[in-house]
């Protein structure tokens, strides 16, 4: 057993070589990940909205980007923002920006469905009662129908965290220097000890994602308390 | 945008062959980890549900730590590091065989079957207490009761779900082209550093991924239609 390799390179799995160096390791999976979760949130909330339109023109362009990208493997999509980036915009996209942009687009699309789903398990009399009270169809939505249905979704944006966040790992096969990379790095450089370092970047993803399965799993105790429910 | 499509290229001679042994393996690496993600997933959720604490330990470990890592680094790990692991006489078995396509089918499997774990383990609780318990009082076996009467109701409950985790499956197996698998998206790198056909070659290939989807969650649906009603507690 090798474990004085991964001890030697320990802060390299963290943090790269950062901050004398460029940034790498756990905290750029990180960054990636919340980068990535914050776009999709409004590109899914944007394409879950369109997706229950009743304006056909709408819906099918929210439809069909939902159904081609959640058929899709994430790693064919990294694929294609990498090989498009340089055609559409005439230069090359650094690798980190065109995953960034593979991941906003791949997450949107499952964020938009959790949106669908949480929009449409409230009760109907919510909206009813808001159009009755004078609403307009756009203000309903806005002040009564999201505030509670984007709380009951919580739960659900934290286990697509967790997923988007063991996701950002497809970023090493276009070159970003994150967790993974790192560990492919300090795997070619010493040779010796490829389960140690494995073992150890595993184990560090198993923490953060862990710590945010256990976070997701008691918000959905305390929100179920709040939820209004339909008879 | 000033990009000349050429579909001939892709659509017909080598580099249509290449996609196509790409889909062959694609489905045969899919396939194969199926099957034993189903075995391993369901001996792990028994496992979870038996009285032995050490063994529902060893389950629920299982299943947290290989869902909440990601398949990358598992697939990374099998084929690099998993030497340690394997007695002498696998090892050689292992490495006298294509060794990308054993580690990339064991570390889908592995993965898949601690996912499909969870799915049964949810079907399982579904079913009613009192079913247990009143097989268990005529006298069936903990085993028996199981074999005979709680798993075949909790399957007919969990084919959705389970064929959604094996279409994460046929996607996954894309990441196993990272240790040289040649499957399809493999064959879509290949064609781009070969002929400069990048868009064409994607395309192509995501539309075969696209169909294979489409025509899975059809089935799912029609399923859902007209099986799922029938189930009565």
């Amino acid at each position: 057993m090798h474990w004085d390799v991964v001890i030697r390179n320990f802060d390299y799995f963290l943090l790269g070589a950062w901050p004398a160096g460029p940034m790498g390791g756990l905290l750029m999976s990180i960054l990636l990940a919340l980068g990535g979760i914050f776009g999709a949130f409004w590109l899914g909330l944007l394409f879950g909205l369109m997706r229950m339109s009743r304006n056909a023109w709408v819906r099918l362009p929210a439809l069909v980007y939902i159904e081609i990208i959640r058929g899709t493997p994430l790693l064919l999509l990294i694929f294609w923002f990498y090989f498009l980036a340089p055609v559409l915009l005439g230069k090359t996209l650094p690798s980190f920006q065109s995953s960034l942009v593979a991941f906003i687009i791949f997450t949107g699309a499952y964020i938009a469905e959790i949106v669908r789903a949480g929009v449409q398990a409230l009760p109907k009399g919510q909206m009813e009662a808001a159009r009755g009270s004078g609403l307009t169809h756009v203000q309903a939505m806005r002040y009564v129908i999201l505030p509670q249905a984007l709380r009951n979704m919580i739960p659900s944006f934290v286990n697509q965290f967790v997923s988007l966040t063991k996701d950002t790992s497809l970023a090493s096969l276009i070159g970003v220097n994150e967790l993974m990379l790192t560990a492919d790095q300090v795997n070619n450089r010493e040779l010796t000890a490829p389960m140690e370092i494995f073992i150890t970047v595993a184990v560090l993803y198993f923490v953060v994602c862990y710590v945010l399965t256990s976070i997701s799993r008691r918000l959905e105790r305390q929100l179920a308390r709040y939820q209004a429910r339909g008879r | 945008m000033n990009y000349t499509f050429n579909w001939g290229v892709v659509l017909t001679g080598e580099y249509a062959d290449w996609i196509l042994q790409g889909l062959v393996l694609t489905l045969k690496v899919s396939g194969l980890s199926i099957v034993l993600a189903m075995g391993l997933g369901t001996f792990v959720a028994v496992l979870r549900m038996t009285h032995v604490k050490l063994l529902q330990w060893f389950a629920l470990a299982y299943t947290e730590f290989f869902r909440n890592t990601p398949l990358l680094v598992q697939i990374y790990f099998w084929y690099f590091g998993s030497d340690p692991l394997f007695p002498e006489s696998v090892k050689k078995w292992l490495y006298a065989g294509d060794f990308s396509f054993a580690a990339g089918v064991i570390a889908l499997s592995v993965y898949t079957s601690a996912f499909i774990a969870e799915e049964i383990r949810s079907g399982i609780f579904s079913i009613p207490k009192t079913q247990l318990e009143a097989s268990r009082a005529v006298g069936l076996s903990f085993l028996q009761a199981m074999r005979y009467v709680i798993l075949p109701q909790a399957f007919r409950i969990i084919i959705p779900p389970l064929i959604s985790q094996f279409l994460n499956l046929i996607k996954n197996s894309s990441l196993v082209m990272a240790i040289g698998v040649m499957e399809m998206t493999y064959m879509a790198r290949q064609i781009e550093s070969y002929a400069f056909r990048a868009f064409e070659a994607f395309t192509v290939v995501t539309g075969i991924y696209i169909c294979i989807s489409l025509v899975v969650s059809f089935l799912i649906t029609q399923y859902n239609k007209h099986f799922l009603r029938t189930i009565k507690y």
